[in-house]
């Protein structure tokens, strides 16, 4: 990716802020306005006490007074009126920002999040947008009205005397030198401290989804251990930021403080030699006290606006990101899906995957008629998952096709595809929601009598003597749930979405022998009707199927019936069963 | 209602019982973080102090200049302005030394107290037991180690010294302001009036609101870990409109009430600003009301209000710092809640040590229930001898992942002791205990890192050999050289990369390396092929030997490496005697076994 500068890269944040713009505008032009009423006030003590120091009245003073405390109100309710034009619609634009990136992350595939952390991904949601609100509703806010006051403030002074401005100015030049060289500096060391964050967040998600593995190991120490040393590495990244931020701070403050020095021994002089009177010395002097704040921000201002430049290039590398598994531009559609699903000359590959290495999936041939099932063997680590998955195009084919009643996968929408095919995965993912929505997930408008079909298919009536039944929530992950609980449930959600092809990877591995038989002589009625293609590591599962495809070296190496194979494919023996060709146990202990 | 530990901590309105209890806890929590870097503290006070005297001093010496510098050059004396320009000069680069010096300083306290803090959050949720995970959820336990204290990081980073600076300089400013003009000092005393009663309102009503960020922050962040942890089921069961949806109503419900208390604020800070500036022309016309009769200088009212001016500058800040610390102080309430929680496996407070280990287990009369009562393990005894391999089979929910659980200490029974060795695994310490006991469970979590890493987990100081040696002894050896980097591979978020089965199979050798005394494995195969089952358990042969071994498994082969087979059924052991015995027999187990074996083929 090319490296915008700061400016450049702020301004990618605009488009997404549009509808906030107008009362940013706004808002600046207050600050604005509540600093030019600020700088307002000095000139009218000055000539308040030029007019006393000649001829004193109350008439002056009142006059002075009522000014100050005018142009004081005022300056209060532009303030108010900068808060409330800014800060509400900024919220909005975190907001959206907020919805944008989620949206995205949703659509982009699984190989996406395969690669990215899911702790970046969360900083960037959380920390990263609010840093970008606070930017917007305020640095650039601030910063915009103190460089104009700031300008302004110099046009004042130089009407005031034009001698002492350009000394204060020419004294104040360097700080320009001094931001420019910290923007540059400041900015690895920002990004670095973001990301350290979100590797930070990493573990922590680490440390609590593989708490069991932890503990089980006694490993809590050691992984605190390998935390605080993280955390640590941030603590001297902030440090080094805070170091940065601090020496910009002494030049900030105290340049303008020599400039004023040097001002008021320039000042005495002239009025010494009757060029210049007491009053017009201290407008002179209060306005540079009006000035030293926003001088005195500038630094802060700064470092914060280098600080959101990093948010937003962390934001734009998620939305950046091509989404490689998208939907055709027009879409093809199967209005009567009859689950005919055609593997072509199909290969497949992880984008890392060594060079020299061949296709994982290297040239697969399977055609599953309308109603058929076929059951996917092959050792582990074969691609039997990864061929399930090209299915629904969580991953994309890298060769070849996938088809769906003759038409090619990636000619339907994501959306269709997935309501023809459904899935239930080795790892049940249940979502923190009831035992219903989790069950009904991918057809919502079932019938109580399919959600207690599904149920009683998958043997999961064991739902409804949970606490609330089938309303009971359901930890997130499932977690109060045993494992062949939670499988049970899954494969329940698969069967309620009565799709035209099942896709089962090794469904019933959890469960026990008792309640496998079960929930294979129920699913043998569902899978009558459906398409399925179900991988299994256990003959029991491999019975379900009408067919067996063995899949080895890439490539699909025997089709046909479970007892033909048996009896005539030595490597299917192999993989599937525990009995020797004489049909006697293979003991381990020989 | 009981504010214990994490109990109601989504509660917004508290009763004054309750919001006492839960303000202790978290000034409590805020006493103990600070004592670590109290002494810092006091030195970054002391360069705090130094800085702002010498700030303070600016318009005093400006003062001079123009009262007594000017009439003395006019007189033709020009050393007093020399003099004074001078000290001007020297205190401000003294000041803004000081401050950077100070800042430095801040940002190491409130660095340490960072690190502090989060190092002990985690350390105390990995204490924790599996229970309260369980119902705790882990999006939460991460809002709480990132949001949350995100908001006590906002506070430290520019709060805290904001607000030190901030009182200083209005304390000094003010002291300036009695010792230059007493009466002046008098109308900025009348002006904290309003100044309290504006700060009462802000108060009352941001500590309810920014519980309510608290709250809805982290339904945001559960709602998000869970659909990027979930990806793959969303996308298959088409969640991601729906999911949208809900996020959408979440990242509502935290704008509004983020934008309420923002509002807040943006009310009570120009509020502040005007109390200032109305001051200012207070003294502004008492002042010139003065000059005018003559008892006052001209430099003095230019001074007096310069000085009332910057009184009220450092107001923004403090009021910015009161608003974090709001904030920050519903963070604190949240997180002190989470160290408050005990856990239910709590470590032994006398331990007794345990050597040299055997691996005799013992369950003496245990019971155990859930604590919702019900109960799961009726009482039971059972004696494991050393060395034995016990295959515990039964149907799914006969309570056979409870039982081994028990003996991973991952619960504590209700009633009874199991006992390890002779000892009440209770009395052990937790290193002791996790030396002796590995758990192997079905899920197989793999930690972002390499496939060496993830193996030596079993052993942090395991060599590259030895990991080998513990890969090849469960066959993954050769799966592991075909990833991309062998074993330097990184497995990526949750494992992607590689299949359950080799998951597994890493797992396997993470226990391998770990090298216990009692190895519980918990249907750790039942990903497995055939092929590669059988390897394990060949490798198993050579592990168990010498060892304990508690072996769940739905796929009875394991029996063949079993001497002694457990059936349970509703908690209770029904059957328990030799394989051989079991399978001749007319039992459960006969009749599962017969089962199994038509399953094979």
């Amino acid at each position: 990716m090319k490296k915008l500068g700061t400016v450049r890269t702020l301004l990618r944040i605009f488009p997404y802020a549009k509808k906030a713009l107008p009362r940013i505008v706004l808002g600046t032009i207050a600050a604005i306005s509540g600093h030019m009423f600020a700088l307002a006030i000095p000139e009218f003590l000055g000539n308040l006490i030029d007019s006393i120091a000649v001829n004193a009245t109350f008439d002056a003073l009142l006059l002075a007074v009522f000014a100050v405390l005018g142009m004081g109100l005022l300056e209060s309710v532009m303030v108010l009126l900068r808060r409330w034009l800014v800060l509400t619609p900024g919220t909005h634009v975190e907001a959206g920002l907020r919805r944008t990136l989620y949206a995205k992350l949703q659509d982009l595939e699984v190989a996406f999040h395969d690669k990215w952390p899911s702790g970046q991904l969360l900083s960037r949601a959380s920390s990263d947008l609010s840093m970008i609100r606070r930017w917007l509703s305020f640095g650039l806010v601030l910063l915009v009205a103190n460089m104009f006051t700031i300008v302004v403030g110099f046009l004042v002074l130089y009407s005031y005397n034009w001698i002492l401005a350009t000394i204060f100015f020419v004294v104040m030049s360097p700080l320009w030198v001094l931001g420019f060289k910290f923007e540059k500096e400041y900015h690895a060391t920002a990004r670095m401290s973001q990301d350290q964050a979100g590797d930070l967040a990493t573990s922590v998600e680490e440390s609590v989804h593989g708490i069991r593995v932890i503990k089980s190991f006694g490993r809590g120490s050691f992984m605190t251990e390998k935390f605080a040393n993280d955390a640590l590495k941030l603590r001297g990244t902030e440090l080094k930021k805070a170091k940065m931020v601090s020496r910009l701070w002494f030049y900030f403050s105290t340049i303008p403080d020599i400039a004023l020095g040097l001002c008021l021994l320039v000042g005495v002089w002239q009025i010494v030699q009757g060029d210049l009177t007491i009053g017009a010395l201290s407008s002179f002097i209060l306005i540079t006290r009006v000035l030293h704040w926003p001088i005195d921000s500038i630094g802060f201002l700064l470092s914060m606006t280098i600080d959101a430049r990093t948010a937003v290039e962390r934001f734009f590398e998620v939305i950046d990101t091509k989404v490689d598994i998208s939907d055709p531009e027009q879409p093809k559609s199967i209005a009567e899906p009859k689950g005919h699903l055609v593997f072509e000359n199909v290969s497949f590959r992880y984008a890392d995957a060594p060079k020299e290495q061949r296709d994982l999936i290297d040239g697969v041939n399977l055609d599953i008629q309308p109603g058929e099932s076929v059951a996917l063997i092959g050792i582990t680590g074969s691609g039997k998952t990864s061929l399930t998955a090209l299915a629904t195009r969580l991953y994309e084919v890298t060769g070849g096709s996938v088809k769906l009643d003759g038409v090619d996968i990636r000619d339907l929408s994501r959306e269709e595809l997935r309501s023809h095919i459904a899935m239930a995965f080795e790892d049940s993912t249940l979502f923190s929601d009831t035992i219903r929505n989790n069950v009904l997930l991918g057809r919502p408008e079932s019938t109580e009598e399919d959600l207690a079909q599904a149920l009683e298919i998958a043997q999961a009536s064991f739902a409804y003597d949970l606490p609330d039944g089938l309303d009971t929530k359901i930890g997130e992950e499932g977690l109060s749930l045993s494992g062949g609980q939670r499988q049970r449930i899954a494969l329940a959600r698969a069967v309620a979405a009565k799709p035209a092809v099942l896709v089962l990877d090794d469904p019933l591995s959890a469960l026990d022998v008792d309640t496998e038989a079960m929930v294979e002589d129920a699913l043998r009625t569902v899978l009558k009707a459906t398409t399925a293609l179900i991988v299994a590591h256990r003959p029991s599962t491999v019975q379900l199927a009408d067919k067996v495809a063995l899949l080895q070296d890439g490539k699909i190496t025997a089709f046909g019936k479970h007892s033909d194979l048996l009896a005539s494919n030595e490597h299917y023996r192999y993989v599937i069963s525990s009995l020797d060709a004489a049909g006697k146990m293979i003991e381990v202990n020989n | 209602m009981s504010m214990q530990g994490v109990k109601n901590e989504e509660k917004i309105e508290l009763s004054k019982e309750e919001q006492a209890r839960v303000r202790e806890r978290s000034l409590k929590l805020l006493g103990e973080i600070i004592k670590p870097v109290k002494n810092r503290l006091f030195i970054s006070l002391a360069l705090v102090i130094t800085s702002q005297a010498l700030r303070v001093s600016g318009p005093w010496l400006i003062a001079l200049i123009i009262d007594r510098g000017i009439p003395d050059a006019m007189a033709g004396d020009s050393s007093t302005v020399i003099w004074t320009v001078g000290g001007y000069l020297a205190t401000s680069i003294a000041a803004g030394f000081t401050i950077a010096y100070f800042l430095r300083f801040a940002a190491r306290v409130s660095q340490d107290i960072m690190f502090g803090l989060r190092k002990r959050l985690f350390r105390h949720t990995q204490r924790l037991s599996v229970e309260f995970h369980e119902t705790y959820t882990s999006g939460r336990v991460i809002a709480r180690q990132t949001s949350d204290l995100d908001s006590i990081k906002e506070l430290l980073d520019s709060g805290g010294s904001e607000m030190i600076s901030g009182i200083l300089f209005m304390l000094f400013t003010a002291i300036a302001l009695v010792t230059l003009d007493a009466s002046s000092f008098l109308i900025m005393l009348v002006s904290f009036i309003p100044l309290f009663f504006l700060t009462r309102w802000f108060q009352k009503n941001t500590r309810i609101s920014y519980r309510k960020t608290r709250v809805a922050s982290a339904k945001l962040i559960v709602h998000f870990v869970e659909s990027m942890t979930g990806i793959r089921a969303v996308k298959a069961f088409r969640k991601e409109k729906r999911n949208e949806d809900t996020y959408k109503d979440l990242v509502e419900d935290y704008r509004a009430v983020n934008a309420k208390v923002i509002q807040l604020f943006g009310i009570y800070d120009p509020g502040l600003i005007m109390i200032g500036n109305i001051t200012v022309a207070f003294v502004l016309l008492w002042g010139g009301f003065r000059v005018i009769e003559g008892d006052l200088g001209i430099g003095v009212l230019i001074s007096c209000i310069l000085y009332a001016r910057s009184f009220y500058e450092p107001m923004e800040n403090l009021a910015m710092f009161y608003n974090s610390y709001q904030s920050a102080n519903s963070a604190l309430e949240k997180i002190s809640g989470v160290l408050e929680e005990e856990p239910s496996v709590p470590e032994a407070t006398n331990p007794t040590p345990l050597a040299p280990r055997k691996g005799h287990i013992q369950f003496n009369t245990v019971e155990f229930a859930y604590s919702n009562g019900k109960v799961v393990l009726p009482k039971f005894n059972m004696d494991i001898p050393a060395g034995q391999t016990i295959a515990l089979v039964g149907t799914t929910g006969a309570g056979k992942s409870t039982l081994a659980k028990l003996i991973g200490r991952f619960y504590d029974p209700s009633a009874g002791t199991v006992e390890l060795d002779g000892v009440d695994l209770r009395q052990l310490t937790d290193d002791d205990l996790r030396k002796a006991v590995v758990m192997v469970t079905q899920e197989a979590y793999l930690f972002s890192g390499t496939v060496a890493e993830n193996i030596s987990l079993g052993k942090p100081e395991a060599t590259m050999e030895e990991i080998e040696i513990s890969a090849k002894a469960v066959g993954a050896h050769e799966f592991i050289l075909s990833l991309p980097d062998g074993y330097n591979t990184d497995v990526n978020k949750r494992g992607g990369r590689v299949s359950s089965g080799q998951r597994q199979l890493i797992s396997f050798a993470r226990a391998f390396i770990a090298d216990p005394t009692v190895l519980i494995l918990d249907e750790a195969t039942s990903s497995l092929d055939i092929p590669s089952e059988r390897m394990v358990q060949k490798g198993l042969q050579t592990l168990l030997a010498g060892r304990t071994a508690i072996i769940i498994a739905h796929r009875l082969s394991t029996v063949s490496i079993a001497d002694r087979v457990v059936v349970m059924e509703h908690g209770q052991i029904i059957e328990d005697d030799e394989p051989a015995v079991l399978i001749a027999g007319t039992g459960k187990f006969a009749k599962m076994h017969k089962a199994w074996r038509d399953s094979l083929v």
